[in-house]
């Protein structure tokens, strides 16, 4: 009944980088909960440290930022796709 | 004395960047675009540092490490859900946004939230939120950042609240968004140097890591636990601070016209990387500063004297100076964006939009610099000798708009059959029962409060779209 117009091929580009957002946060709270609950929920006497540092802190909040930030650079270098944002781009 | 010499350069860098950027405003070819948007030409890393001082605010410099300070490493790992808002918001936003501005020329999150809903209650209702609350967070970061001048310099209160107010005034009157931009790089660059230098500093004067930590651990061993000082902080409790301050923030106006301002998708690709190391480092490097604080300077009670304390102790004068530059130049990034956006409202949403459509450029042009002045000059007076209506509704002004925009605008993007009727049901829903949970029923199931808001206006959102688009369709 309806015609379905085509859709902007950008708006299928930034759709699937919006999913990206979302995968990377995901897997940002899981990394961070895991670590921080994962090894820090037992009594601090039995604590292991790293660069003086509660494991469970380091590993949770310090690996768990480089990660990110890692993360972060590889996904924008390699599946983020540049697209002109003005009405040009659009008519084709 | 030597610790206010890197303030008063500071101010004068700021003032020489307004005066810059108002040359733009003075040329530019539309003027409206340039002075609340800066003609959308703002590359990576300004866009980043933008967004991370604009985020930034007193709360991550002195209230945040003040908390750390009395909780221990569990608000360090409580801090670390804002690195999200790094990547996410940009992400979530992303290509569609800055498109659909463009396309439909929208200037403020308000223009662009009637394109795509054609209602005019979405406006009156967003326009409003913006103007009511973030006057109220503004007047809020003003007292903040007069108390800090105040401790600094000695000065009284009123005296540390001109300088305040007119060096924050100065710049965004005449600059617009360009200078605020402009002067967030600074602000942002100044807050990531002063994170750094206060680490190393504490570190050298605590004695390495291993002793300050141990020092914490024979004082309380809860202070190395993820559950603080008291083991009252619950995984569920911090977990439910990444809706707030993680996730969440894509809701915030502020945060979101910066996401229509930039240049090109390189810069959207640069200011990612770039913005997720810089919240990254500040928000990790002050928040475990307060922790360390803890051992170093120990006794303190008030929470946002603690960051401040330990600088003036540990350093001399000048460096203590540059790093306590880093608060101020948090609030004042903050600041500024709130004073033009709530400005933006007033002209662009609420006259433009209402009152007068057809306004002569020359006339928007007067017409801003003097609404953005009244602006400024009231907040003053109103931060002089702040009102507790004032200081109740700033309790609202960041999960309240957060309730109030984040599902206006990302279901307006993504979800074809959004339309005006359900944005306005869950505007209105996601006020009113956050200002209700939070009175009287916080931290539900032992959740932030604004956890069941978020939900509760997705729910009305959906529910109210999907009745009114039924009965539009039968009608036809």
């Amino acid at each position: 009944m309806d015609r379905k117009v085509q859709e902007d091929p950008r708006f299928k580009i930034a759709k699937r980088e919006a999913w990206i957002g979302i995968i990377l946060v995901i897997f940002n709270f899981i990394w961070w909960y895991g670590f921080a609950y994962g090894l820090g929920s037992g009594p601090v006497e039995e604590y292991s440290f790293v660069f003086g540092l509660p494991a469970w802190f380091f590993y949770s909040c310090v690996v768990g930022l480089v990660v990110m930030i890692g993360l972060v650079f590889f996904t924008v270098k390699f599946f983020f796709k540049e697209v002109p944002f003005d009405e040009e781009g659009d008519q084709r | 004395m030597a610790v206010i010499w890197p303030l008063i350069i500071f101010l004068v860098v700021i003032f020489v960047v307004g005066v810059y950027a108002s040359r733009h405003v003075q040329s530019s070819s539309s003027f409206i675009q340039e002075y609340f948007l800066g003609s959308r030409e703002l590359g990576g890393f300004i866009l980043a540092m933008t967004m991370a001082a604009t985020y930034g605010s007193a709360s991550s410099f002195l209230s945040g490490p003040g908390a750390a300070y009395n909780y221990g490493l569990a608000w360090v790992l409580l801090a670390m859900s804002q690195v999200a808002t790094g990547y996410f918001v940009l992400m979530i936003l992303g290509k569609k946004f800055a498109i659909m501005s463009r396309k439909y020329n929208a200037i403020t999150l308000v223009d662009f939230l009637f394109a795509r809903y054609k209602n005019q209650f979405v406006v009156v209702l967003a326009a409003l939120s913006i103007i009511i609350f973030l006057f109220s967070a503004m007047a809020a970061q003003w007292i903040g950042g007069a108390r800090l001048v105040e401790s600094l310099t000695g000065l009284s209160y009123t005296t540390a609240l001109i300088i305040f107010a007119a060096s924050v005034m100065v710049y965004v009157i005449i600059g617009g968004f360009r200078a605020v931009a402009i002067t967030d790089m600074v602000q942002g660059l100044i807050m990531v140097a002063g994170t750094i230098i206060l680490f190393v500093a504490a570190l050298k004067a605590g004695g390495g890591m291993e002793k300050i930590m141990t020092t914490l651990g024979t004082e309380n061993p809860n202070l190395l636990s993820p559950y603080g000082n008291d083991r009252s902080l619950t995984p569920l409790y911090i977990s439910s601070f990444w809706i707030l301050v993680g996730v969440g923030v894509v809701g915030l106006p502020q945060v979101a016209v910066r996401a229509m301002s930039y240049k090109n998708a390189k810069a959207m690709h640069r200011a990612l990387i770039i913005g997720t190391i810089v919240v990254g480092v500040i928000m990790l490097g002050m928040h475990l500063i307060g922790v360390m604080a803890r051992a170093i300077v120990p006794g303190i009670t008030i929470g946002d004297k603690v960051m401040p304390e330990l600088a003036m102790t540990i350093m001399p004068d000048w460096l203590a100076g540059i790093v306590l530059a880093a608060p101020m130049a948090a609030i004042m990034s903050t600041v500024d964006s709130l004073l033009l956006l709530v400005s933006s409202a007033v002209v662009k949403d609420l006259y433009l939009h209402f009152i007068n459509k057809k306004a002569e450029e020359k006339k928007v042009k007067r017409l801003s610099f003097i609404v953005t002045a009244v602006i400024g000059i009231v907040v003053f007076i109103v931060a002089l000798q702040p009102p507790d209506l004032i200081i109740w509704l700033n309790l609202f002004s960041f999960g309240g708009l957060e309730a109030v925009f984040i599902w206006p605008v990302i279901l307006g993007l993504y979800w074809k059959r959004a339309n005006g009727a359900g944005a306005v049901a869950s505007m209105v829903i996601g006020m009113f029962s956050y200002i209700i949970f939070h009175s009287f029923y916080p931290n539900v199931l032992g959740m932030h409060t604004v956890v069941f808001p978020i939900l509760l206006s997705l729910l009305s959102f959906i529910a109210v779209t999907l009745i009114s688009s039924r009965h539009g369709m039968k009608r036809a």
